[in-house]
């Protein structure tokens, strides 16, 4: 057995930080994801020029960028929003929120694309026959469209939530102690760099399988209701 | 916000872009160089010769960038037999050592967009080319390569363009590429918006650059197809 020299829990405890930062961004890059299409499929131009702005914007930044302009750009524009209130004192935000909000937003620029093109291929019968059963906007887009979207963008969804989950091990430069920043401490008491991002690699790696198995279980349930031809 | 800091530091950034422009395509090309024996075994029938590729294109499309950086940079000075070793001027090197990791991550994805590209030439084309009598030579120079090199482009454009978002992770490494650069300025002006906005807008301008490049290219490469432009629905 590999000795972890007792930080084995800590990075255990890394990894619940990574999951969760995962997870929260994925909740804000889903909704966002959605307003964007929504956003880019309506017939209003200024909508249509933000959410072209927005992915054109965030897909090009690297994300480390995004992260680092959050992180640090927060705090400048919440204490000068602050200071026109009269409030003085120093305003930080948490690595963690930095974290959920740059990463929801690049999840959200990349998910926007997805969801406009599922949203795109529901064929218009689907729309016509919804309004000929006298359902309304939100009846139609919640029982119809959005089981559809759904079956048609989870590949894609699958493989933006891959790339999340390693885009989080970037939050560990602003601090956040999730399984990189764990494994940097373990390195600087230990010397021994290698076997634990060697150990931290591997961990990813699990939370990659565990995520590929969650998604393809998703994408054979939204896939229930076609027979296989 | 004060955006004259933007223009005292700028020929600063521009240093830093040149840093991350050589990061980006010395990776690149060797990462180019390496993807194209990985993607051959990586078909081979042979189980052995296949699960190998297999489970190093694994291994580094499944773990973050930053991961194999440390690896490499803070990793492997840890045995003695790399430090004792000819090896060791380049090691020690934080250049070489990103170059390192990125050539090795960057492989792993080009692997799987050229083996994408050689699994898609339809076998008709293949039979044709035997048809008309050409040698296996003639059928790869005229006909196999220049189609798989036209199916390549867009996911290779992608793919550089995806190398250059990650080159920003040199920073970690104490490079002074553009993010590193723009790091080191804001430490000592304490300016972070302004100089992180230019660093960005810098960083888009080279993402255009390269989208424009590549749209020139798949049109010189994909000519055969004729002056219509043929609309592909999305996939979604």
């Amino acid at each position: 057995m590999i000795d972890l020299h007792g930080f084995g829990h800590q990075l255990l405890q890394g990894a619940l930080v990574t999951v969760e930062l995962a997870l929260a961004s994925l909740v804000v890059g889903l909704v966002l994801g959605l307003l964007g299409a929504a956003a880019k499929l309506s017939s209003i131009k200024p909508l249509q020029w933000i959410a072209n702005i927005y992915t054109t914007l965030i897909r090009g930044l690297p994300e480390l960028l995004t992260v680092l302009i959050i992180y640090f750009g927060a705090t400048t524009v919440l204490m000068s929003i602050a200071g026109l209130f009269g409030y003085d004192e120093y305003i930080e935000i948490g690595a963690f929120a930095a974290g959920v909000t740059a990463l929801g937003l690049t999840f959200g620029a990349y998910a926007t694309e997805v969801f406009r093109g599922a949203l795109q291929s529901i064929p218009k019968g689907q729309h016509e026959s919804a309004v000929a059963l006298g359902m309304g906007t939100f009846h139609k887009f919640y029982r119809i469209i959005l089981p559809q979207v759904w079956r048609i963008a989870l590949p894609g969804l699958g493989n933006l939530f891959l790339v999340l989950l390693k885009d989080t091990a970037l939050v560990s430069v602003v601090g956040l102690e999730d399984i990189m920043r764990k494994a940097n401490i373990a390195v600087s008491s230990t010397k021994e760099a290698f076997l634990f991002y060697l150990v931290a690699a591997i961990m990813y790696l699990v939370l990659t399988i565990v995520s590929m198995g969650v998604v393809s279980y998703l994408e054979k349930r939204a896939r229930r209701g076609l027979t296989r031809g | 916000m004060d955006f004259s800091v933007v223009v005292e530091y700028f020929p600063r950034l521009l240093e830093g872009t040149w840093v991350s422009i050589q990061l980006v395509l010395l990776s690149i090309v060797l990462g180019g160089l390496f993807a194209l024996p990985i993607a051959l075994a990586r078909i081979s029938p042979v189980l052995w010769i296949r699960s190998l590729p297999f489970a190093y294109i694994f291994f580094f499309r499944g773990t973050p960038l930053l991961v194999q950086i440390f690896l490499v940079y803070y990793g492997a000075s840890q045995f003695d037999v790399v430090r004792e070793s000819v090896l060791w001027p380049i090691l020690r090197e934080p250049f070489w050592c990103a170059i390192i990791a990125f050539t090795l991550n960057t492989s792993a994805y080009t692997a799987e967009i050229f083996r994408g590209a050689i699994q898609a030439i339809p076998p008709g084309e293949v039979e044709a080319c035997k048809v008309v009598g050409m040698s296996k030579t003639q059928m790869y120079r005229r006909v196999l390569l220049p189609r798989a090199f036209g199916i390549v482009l867009p996911a290779y454009g992608n793919e550089i363009i995806l190398m250059l978002k990650g080159s920003a992770l040199a920073s970690t490494i104490t490079i002074l590429d553009l993010t590193g650069m723009a790091r080191t300025i804001i430490a000592r002006t304490y300016t972070p918006i302004e100089i992180f906005l230019a660093a960005g807008a810098i960083y888009l301008l080279i993402s255009m650059v390269i989208i424009a490049i590549f749209r020139q290219v798949e049109k010189h490469q994909n000519r055969y197809l004729g002056s219509v432009s043929i609309k592909v629905p999305d996939k979604g």
